[in-house]
Formats: C-alpha cells, sequence, structure tokens
C-alpha cells in the first residue's frame, strides 16, 4: 500500500486537474473577497472599515455578476471541472445569478445605518461587556446587556461591527459551493463553509441580546447536529458505493445487488442534513426562534439565500444520485412534504410575532418547494429553480419592511404592534400587503407563477393528492398573511404604537429591488422561466 | 382591440382616482371613466355580430398576445353572447352604484376617492374575468378579483366587516385555490392529449370530446366548486349573508349583482363545453342542489330579521333557478338563465339599493324597527314594491322572462326538479310580500321610524335599535327620495320594465351561444313533452 502511494507521489502520477477558471470564477471572486474583507477588518483603522467594506462587497459581489453573466451569456454546455468535485451546468449557473442577488439585497440591508442608528450589529456580548466596564467578569455577558442600551463609546458617534461583511461573503461563497457540488465531501465542506459564519451572524444583534444569542447557540447546536446526520450518511453512501460522488452513486444504485440498507440509511441521513438547512419540517424547530432571535438583516439573508442553496443541493442529490431508485424513497419524502405543509401552515395561525409568523411561512413554502425538488423532470428542476428565484426576493423585501416597524425597544414585531398601519404609513403597509399577497400565492404576484410552475410539475410526474394538499395548506396558510392585512388595515392604531423608520438608501434598494422582481416575474415571468429550464442538472 | 381598452380603462382609472385628494373631484373623475366604460361596451354592443354567432364563430372582438410561453398561456380575450350581455350589466351598474355611493357615509378615516377607486378596479376585473379566453388568465382575474372587493368589504363595511371581509376572502380563495387544481391539471391532461400544454379555451374544447369521463370528472369537480362557492349554492353560500350584510351598498350590489354571477357564467363557459360528459353525469347532483337552493333560500329569506341578510338569502334562492336553467340542457333553459343573471343584477341591485335607503334614513338593519314607511315615504315605498315585485318575478317586470324561460326550458329533461322549483315561487311571493307589508304598511311604527321623527322609542312591536343611539341621532326625519336617489333608481326602475316587456334584444345576443353550448355539450334539445 504505501510503496504505490509513495509512487503516485513521487512518480508524478498525480496530475493536478484540469480548472474551467472562466466557469467557477464567480465562486473564486466571491471566496477570495470575503478573504480580502478579512483582512481589511484587520488592518484598516475602525472610522474607515464600514465604508470600505460596504464598497468591498458590493465590488465583489458585482464582479461575480459580471463573470457569471460573460460565463452564461456564451449558453456554455454544462461541465465538470475540479476533478468533477464541481458541476457548472445550467441550474448551477440560475442558482448563482439568484444567490448573488440575494446576496446583493441582503447586503444592502445589513448595510443600513440609518434605520438602526450605527446598524443592527455589534461585537459579540463579552467584549460589550468588557467594554462596559468593571463588572463585566462577575455578570454573565447576556444578562447585564439586555437591559444596556448605550450604543457604543460616550460622546462617539455608534459604531458598526464590520466584521459581519466577511461572513456573509463567507457564507455566499459557501452557498454557491454547495449548490454546484457534484461529490458529497465538496458538499460537506460547503455546508460547513456556510454553516459557520452564520451561527456567528445569528448572534450580532444590537437589541435583545438574549433572544439573539439563544438563536445562535440553538442554531449551532442543532446545525452540528444536522451536519454530523449528513457525514454519517455520506460514510453510509461511500461504503455502499465506493465513491462519494453524485454519479457513481447513481450508477451504484441502477444495477447492482449491494445491500440497500447502506444506500436508503445513507441517504435517510444524508436528506435529514438537508432538509434541516432547507427548514423543512419536521425538522424545522430551530426556524422560528432563529428567525425571530437573529437581527432582521441576518435573518433575511437566512430566509433568502439558505433556502436557495438548500433546496438547490436537495434538487442536486436527488436528480443526480437517486434518480434511478426515486420509487423507493419517494413516500417517505411525500410525508415529509405534508409534514412540512401542514406544520407551516397550522403553526403559523398560532403565532403572534411576524418574524415567527414568516418563519412558519417558510416552513410551507419549503414543503411546496419539495414537491418541485421530488419531480424528477426537466419540469420538476425549472419550477424549483424559480420558485427558489421568486420566494428568495419576496422574503428579502418582507424582513426588509419589517426592519422598519419599531418603536423605542428596537423592532415592533409583535403582531399587535402593527395595528393600523397603513394609516400612518400608507405606502409601507402597500408594499407589505403586496408582499404577503406574494406569499400567499395570489394571481400577478410571483408567488403565483411559481406555485403554478412546481404545481404543476409534481401533478405532471404523479404527485396529485400532494398537489391537493398543498392547495389546502396554501388556504390555510393564506389565513394568517391576511390577518396581518386586516391588521393594518382595519383597525385602529394603538396610541403608543411603533413608528415607521424612514429607511436609509441602502434598505430602500432593498425592499425596491425585492418588490420589483416580485411584481415582475409575476407578470412577465417568461424570461426568468426560460433561463430556469436551460437544462437539467448534469453530474 | 376594443376588449383590451374596455379591459384597461377602469383600472387606469382606478389608479388615477385613488390618490385624488380633493374628494368631489375624485368622484366626478370615477364617474366619468365609468361612462366612458359604458359608452365603450355600447360600442361592443353593436360591433358584436349576432349572424356571425350564428354562423358559428365562438369568440368576437378577439385580442391575443402571447404572454408566458412555458405555461401555454396567452393574454388572449374574446366575447360569445354571454360575456357580451354580463359586460353590458357591468357598465350599466357601476355609474349607477356610483351615483348611488355618492354620499355614503363611510366609517371614520376612509376616504370616498378610495372607494370609487376600488369600485373602478372592480369593474376593471370583471371584464377580464368575463372578456378572457383563455383558462389561465381567467383564473388570474378570477383571483385578483377578490382583492378590491376584499378592501371594499373591509374597509367601508358595517360593524362586522372584518369578520364578513375574512370570510369572503377565505371562502372565495379556497375556492380558486381547488379550481388551480383543476386548472394546472387540465394543463397536464392538454399535454399529453395535444402533445404541447395549452390554455386557449378553443383548443381545450375540443379536446373536450376526447376526455375519458374519469378525468373530466375530477376537472369538473375543481372547477365547479370554485364557481359553486362563488355563485353561491348550498352548502357553499355561508359567506354571502355575510358578506352581503357588512358590504356598504355600492359595493354589495356589485357583490350579489356582478361578481357572484361569474360563477353561474363559470358553469357555462368552463364547467359545461370543457367537460361534457362530467357535466351530464353530475347534473343530478347540482340540480338536487340549486332546488335546495332556491327552497332553501326562500325559507331563510321569510325568516330574515335582517334587511340586508333578506336580500342576500333572496339571492340564494334566485341563484338555484340559475344553475336549474343551465344544468338542465335546453337551449330554452340555458337562455333564460343567462337572461336571469342580467335581471337578477337589476332587480337585487334595486332591491338592496332600497333596502341601503331605508337603512341609511332609520340607521338600523332590523325589520322589526320599520313599519309604515310608505306613510312619510311614499316614493321610497313605491320604489321599494317595484325592486319587491321585480324579484319576485311578477308578470311584466324583466324577472319573470328569465323565470319563465327557465322553467320552461328545463321541465321536458327535468319535470321533477322544475315542479319542485317551482314551489319557491311561492316562497319568493310571500317573503317579499310580507317584507313589504311589515316595513312600509300599517300605521306608523318601529324604533327606527319612530326615533327618526322625533317620536321617542314609541311603543312599535321593534325595540332592537339601541335607545343611545336613536337618542343621539335625534328626529333626523324621514325624508323621501331626494333628486338623486330619484335619478338612480329611476334607470333601475326603466330597466325592469324595458326588460320585462322587450327581452328580444338580449334574447338575441343569448340564444346563439345557448345553442353552441348545447352543441358543445352534445346533446340535442329535448323536443316538447316528457323526454326520458
Amino acid at each position: 500500500m504505501t510503496p504505490v502511494l509513495l509512487a503516485q507521489a513521487t512518480g508524478g502520477a498525480i496530475t493536478a486537474p484540469p480548472i474551467a477558471y472562466g466557469a467557477i470564477a464567480p465562486v473564486l471572486i466571491v471566496l477570495g473577497g470575503a478573504c480580502v474583507a478579512v483582512l481589511v477588518e484587520a488592518f484598516l483603522p475602525r472610522h474607515q472599515r464600514w465604508p470600505v467594506q460596504v464598497a468591498l462587497s458590493l465590488v465583489i459581489l458585482a464582479a461575480a455578476g459580471v463573470t457569471l453573466g460573460v460565463h452564461a451569456g456564451g449558453s456554455p454546455a454544462a461541465l465538470t471541472t475540479l476533478g468533477d468535485a464541481l458541476s457548472v451546468d445550467n441550474p448551477t449557473l440560475f442558482l448563482w445569478g439568484t444567490l448573488l442577488l440575494l446576496g446583493l439585497g441582503s447586503i444592502l440591508l445589513i448595510a443600513d445605518r440609518s434605520v438602526e442608528p450605527g446598524g443592527a450589529f455589534i461585537p459579540s456580548s463579552a467584549s460589550r461587556a468588557a467594554a462596559a466596564g468593571g463588572g463585566g467578569e462577575s455578570v454573565l455577558p447576556g444578562i447585564e446587556a439586555e437591559d444596556d442600551r448605550d450604543y457604543g463609546e460616550p460622546g462617539s458617534a455608534p459604531t458598526m461591527q464590520t466584521e459581519v461583511f466577511p461572513f456573509a461573503l463567507f457564507a455566499l461563497g459557501g452557498m454557491m459551493t454547495f449548490v454546484a457540488a457534484n461529490d458529497l465531501l465538496t458538499m460537506f465542506i460547503a455546508l460547513e463553509v456556510l454553516s459557520l459564519p452564520l451561527y456567528l451572524m445569528c448572534g450580532l444583534a444590537r437589541r435583545r441580546r438574549l433572544l439573539s444569542q439563544e438563536a445562535a447557540v440553538k442554531y449551532f447546536l442543532l446545525g452540528a447536529f444536522a451536519s454530523a446526520f449528513f457525514l454519517y450518511g455520506l460514510a453510509l453512501l461511500y461504503g455502499y458505493a465506493g465513491s462519494v460522488k453524485l454519479s457513481a452513486i447513481a450508477q451504484a444504485a441502477a444495477g447492482s445487488d449491494r445491500s440497500d440498507t447502506l444506500l436508503f440509511g445513507g441517504l435517510a441521513l444524508l436528506v435529514v442534513g438537508l432538509l434541516f438547512k432547507g427548514s423543512v419540517g419536521p425538522f424545522h424547530t430551530w426556524t422560528p426562534d432563529v428567525y425571530q432571535g437573529a437581527p432582521t438583516p441576518v435573518t433575511a439573508f437566512m430566509a433568502a439565500c439558505t433556502k436557495v442553496a438548500a433546496f438547490g443541493a436537495i434538487s442536486r442529490v436527488l436528480f443526480v444520485a437517486f434518480d434511478t431508485t426515486r420509487w423507493e424513497w419517494r413516500g417517505v419524502l411525500w410525508a415529509v412534504a405534508i409534514v412540512s405543509m401542514v406544520i407551516g401552515a397550522v403553526l403559523g395561525l398560532t403565532q403572534t410575532d411576524i418574524k415567527r409568523m414568516i418563519a412558519y411561512s417558510s416552513i410551507a413554502h419549503a414543503g411546496f418547494l419539495l414537491l418541485g425538488s421530488m419531480s424528477i423532470t426537466e419540469q420538476g428542476v425549472s419550477g424549483t429553480l424559480f420558485y427558489l428565484l421568486a420566494y428568495g426576493f419576496t422574503t428579502l423585501a418582507v424582513f426588509g419592511v419589517i426592519s422598519l416597524v419599531r418603536d423605542a425597544d428596537g423592532e415592533a414585531s409583535h403582531l399587535s404592534q402593527w395595528a393600523g398601519l397603513a394609516k400612518r404609513s400608507p405606502l409601507l403597509a402597500g408594499v407589505m400587503t403586496f408582499l404577503l399577497l406574494a406569499l400567499a400565492g395570489i394571481p400577478l404576484t410571483s408567488g403565483f407563477t411559481a406555485k403554478f410552475a412546481v404545481f404543476a410539475a409534481a401533478l405532471d410526474d404523479g404527485m396529485a393528492p400532494l398537489v391537493i394538499v398543498a392547495l389546502i395548506a396554501s388556504a390555510v396558510a393564506a389565513f394568517f398573511y391576511l390577518r396581518v392585512i386586516v391588521l393594518m388595515y382595519f383597525n385602529e392604531p394603538a396610541p403608543d404604537g411603533p413608528t415607521v423608520t424612514v429607511p436609509g438608501a441602502f434598505t430602500t434598494a432593498a425592499i425596491t429591488l425585492g418588490v420589483l422582481v416580485t411584481l415582475l416575474l409575476g407578470i412577465v415571468p417568461s424570461l426568468a422561466l426560460g433561463m430556469a429550464s436551460g437544462g437539467p442538472f448534469v453530474g | 382591440m376594443l376588449l383590451l381598452v374596455l379591459l384597461l380603462v377602469p383600472l387606469v382609472g382606478a389608479a388615477l382616482v385613488a390618490p385624488i385628494r380633493e374628494q368631489v373631484t375624485a368622484k366626478w373623475v370615477a364617474v366619468a371613466v365609468s361612462v366612458v366604460e359604458l359608452a365603450l361596451v355600447v360600442v361592443a354592443w353593436f360591433a358584436y355580430s349576432v349572424p356571425a354567432a350564428q354562423g358559428g364563430t365562438r369568440f368576437q372582438l378577439e385580442f391575443a398576445v402571447d404572454w408566458i410561453p412555458a405555461f401555454g398561456t396567452r393574454f388572449a380575450l374574446g366575447i360569445d353572447g354571454f360575456a357580451l350581455v354580463m359586460l353590458a350589466i357591468t357598465a350599466v351598474l357601476v355609474p349607477i352604484v356610483m351615483a348611488f355611493s355618492w354620499s355614503e357615509k363611510l366609517p371614520e378615516g376612509r376616504t370616498q376617492s378610495g372607494f370609487f377607486a376600488l369600485v373602478l378596479a372592480t369593474e376593471g376585473l370583471l371584464v377580464g374575468v368575463f372578456a378572457a379566453t383563455d383558462v389561465f388568465l381567467f383564473y388570474v382575474f378570477f383571483e385578483a378579483m377578490l382583492i378590491p372587493m376584499y378592501f371594499l368589504i373591509g374597509r367601508f363595511g358595517g360593524p362586522r366587516r372584518q369578520y364578513a371581509a375574512v370570510k369572503f376572502f377565505l371562502y372565495s380563495l379556497l375556492g380558486g385555490l381547488i379550481m388551480l387544481a383543476s386548472v394546472i391539471g387540465l394543463f397536464v391532461v392538454s399535454g399529453r392529449e395535444l402533445g404541447q400544454g395549452t390554455f386557449t379555451w378553443v383548443e381545450l374544447q375540443k379536446m373536450a370530446a376526447s376526455l375519458p369521463e374519469s378525468t373530466q370528472i375530477w376537472l369538473f369537480l375543481g372547477f365547479f366548486v370554485a364557481f359553486a362557492i362563488k355563485a353561491p349554492l348550498v352548502p357553499f353560500h355561508t359567506w354571502l349573508p355575510d358578506a352581503g350584510a357588512e358590504a356598504p351598498v355600492g359595493a354589495g350590489v356589485l357583490l350579489v349583482g356582478i361578481l357572484d354571477k361569474v360563477g353561474t357564467f363559470g358553469f357555462l363557459r368552463y364547467c359545461l363545453p370543457l367537460f361534457p360528459l362530467a357535466s351530464q353525469k353530475l347534473a343530478p347532483l347540482v340540480l338536487t342542489l340549486a332546488v335546495i337552493g332556491i327552497l332553501y333560500g326562500g325559507l331563510l329569506a321569510v325568516g330574515q330579521t335582517d334587511m340586508k341578510r333578506f336580500v342576500s338569502y333572496t339571492s340564494i334562492a334566485h341563484f338555484g333557478f340559475i344553475a336549474l336553467g343551465i344544468f338542465a340542457f335546453s337551449t330554452q333553459s340555458i337562455s333564460g338563465s343567462v337572461l336571469y343573471m342580467v335581471n337578477h343584477g337589476v332587480s337585487t341591485g334595486m332591491l338592496f339599493m332600497v333596502v341601503g335607503l331605508v337603512i341609511a334614513r332609520g340607521g338600523s338593519r332590523l325589520v322589526g324597527d320599520y313599519g309604515g314607511v310608505h306613510k312619510v315615504a311614499p316614493l321610497l315605498a313605491g320604489a321599494f314594491l317595484v325592486a319587491g315585485l321585480s324579484s319576485l318575478a311578477l308578470p311584466g317586470t324583466n324577472s319573470f322572462v328569465s323565470e319563465f324561460l327557465v322553467l320552461l326550458g328545463s321541465f321536458p329533461r327535468q319535470p321533477v326538479f322544475t315542479i319542485l322549483a317551482t314551489v319557491g315561487i311561492i316562497f319568493a311571493a310571500l317573503y317579499v310580500l310580507w317584507f313589504y307589508q311589515r316595513t312600509m304598511q300599517g300605521p306608523l311604527r318601529g324604533s327606527a321610524v319612530l326615533a327618526a321623527l322625533g317620536g321617542g322609542r314609541g311603543d312599535g312591536p321593534g325595540t332592537m335599535i339601541d335607545p343611545a343611539v336613536a337618542a343621539e341621532r335625534g328626529a333626523t326625519g324621514f325624508p323621501d327620495l331626494s333628486k338623486r336617489e330619484i335619478g338612480v333608481l329611476t334607470p333601475m326602475i326603466v330597466l325592469i320594465l324595458v326588460l320585462g316587456f322587450f327581452p328580444g334584444p338580449v334574447l338575441d345576443v343569448i340564444n346563439p351561444t345557448a345553442a353552441a353550448t348545447m352543441t358543445e355539450v352534445g346533446l340535442p334539445d329535448p323536443v316538447g313533452g316528457v323526454s326520458r
């Protein structure tokens, strides 16, 4: 054994795989840019960091977008590169574009300093407790920070913690790798690259420290658990197929008398890890807490981009690796989809906090998305991709709007505080109504087109009962979206109700982007649908 | 092109009216838009060629551009006789509704520009619903139509408006989503049958003959539930009394007069031609529901104590007649049903308005709070009587023609259901006349009337009005119809009489399409006698 390895090493038997730099340039730019951002954080003086980081992030995203456009503009054939570790096919390109655009919107929300003076982020609580002086060691930092409304050094303008920008870029780079990963090991590494920054970002909220930290810890613990599941599943599948490549697993499953236990045990564990990231019920329990606790711009980032990444990966795994065994696993995923839709729709009804409500809505939407992922057809793939694009932008804008409704204690996220908002701010109420109708799937919004695309694919692939369940769940879910509209328009405002902050340019831009995309995809979706249906996953 | 203009004028008008701050200007602009729309519909009426329809042209004034090729859907508009008469009644009612709502007392903080803009938006979307010849496009308008009506009820309605609005929205949305399942199913099935999925109505209709019956039944049921909720047929009706009672009167007229007709229009345009086998198979079920609706709606109307709910229940009974005519499958009964849809818009619309006028004067919705109104407001009582008689289908009024046609056309094929339905006419006489007698005739009585006249609470039978409210209102008097109100009600009365004596022109438009629908269903007309 050893001599062979030695011979390979010394004899030059291992050659560097060819790399299609043009195709994977967007990922390289985002990850490389993230490294630069870390250096900026380290070497620039504090007061220069924010403008530099914002500009750098935007430039990186723009550059990645341009290279992506250049590559995709030549309508390239699907290719695998880096020794088949990454697959740059049409879904990958579409998802990269989606992620970059959603990342742009999220960065804009994160960068805003006008809504929350000094931005929504602070350094970790421990350092704040120390900065607050003296008794930092004796008191638990979180408890002390709960009532601490001191936003910085006395006499100086509040500062914003800017390390959130490299975090976001790393997470985004991880997501882009995640959706393109052609073997399970790459996928796992990408999963960690995208997860770790998210765990940290969850805990950065300037207000409601305890809630934010609880969210971070909960997300981290459960996420670590899910990663372990994923890894275990990966190991079983390697044992089954002798390879971690998705296409090799498909080949092994197609014609072999190997133990199905390994295959399906591995699939189950693997999928649990992925479903967790996609916040599909019953693996959703972290979602409401984390959505509620995380700073709202980060919630927007997670809700939009993580969903895209997770479902991109789920679809790829199912399409490429488990196409041939679909009749074996489909029953289980049927059950999962139903559970997710029912949990999302029914528990959403009982929520009193708007961020939790949107979290349950995202669980219901995850169920709908799973319908598309389960349809192993070209329509299924294109429907899922389109759904992700549509849902991502709507959610982004929803959280942008939520971040604007504030009272003295920060965001007024309790539903009762939204009463009569239409009277104080008709524009904001109108925008929110439109977005909620999009989430409910009313025609002329992107939500309807997306639902149509996914449900048509599912029906065509023999999932009629599931489509019926999905439509009923949509009707139930519509009730809680409607409740917010009722509150905003038909109720009298509370006397000490929240005020609507006039958003700064960044937040305005992000919300406008989300609303425009939601509207355009509802009225003239042909372009995006055409791009989504350029071809299926290639392993 | 004309249809596109017809669609856009009210929608653009709504967008123009909404931001106007000066309320009177807003109202005039809205009325002007609706009058322009009416003029355009008149143009469409004359542009529509009856001989061409007789010659087999299914849709006229067509306009189509590709919309979403991936879904096989086109932005396609076109009208047949059914759509034309529905457009006409819509365009006639909207200006009348606006004139009626001119000085409507709105809940605090609501503006009339908002109200008028929503009415215009509803009108535009209704035009889309009636003119769409692409099933996907129809679905889009069908759902979008909910939103302005939801806000009309929820923002401008009575005390329980929130509950009513949400109930209305959820019922309709649930129906719509079930229909969406069928719409998607139709797309998938057409993909298999025709090689490429399409939503073009004409293509789908051609495909209908070759669809297996079981598929047709599933798809039919999806559409049927949505339309039965919209129409509404018993047992899907419970939202209507709430929505009708809480809606502001103007919106209520639109809701009951036109919006609900989308359900019966849907039966005719989508259920019958696209799923002929299923329609025939399930006709007994629908007919049963229809007759139950006639009797049950009539019975409940007799027992109502709330005037607006009363009008809603009379509507449920009338919708039973319309459904009976549609699913009795004869040219005569279908023509009768379509004419009924028009007439019901006029007569129930007028009944709604008159009841609204009474309520505005007395400040109470309860029947028991009124009595002897004829003594103080004879014109109002007279208008009430005309609307009521039209509603019970007295010969000489519009409804008589349509009800008679429905019963006449239905009898040969469905004698039992027709005979049962005829019993409903007795109920109609009972609920209208008794209602009229209680509120309009006899000595002045009822707390609302007496309070309005300044005579204190009185000792009449009705004591339901809140004394505090009555005291606060003070003696407002119980004035007879104002000039504006006379102006609003006169065209309705004229319509009732004209359509009662000369239904010919309208029937000429309806008949060829009814015959075409019969061909699409694939059943011959029953000839005389009782067919077995």
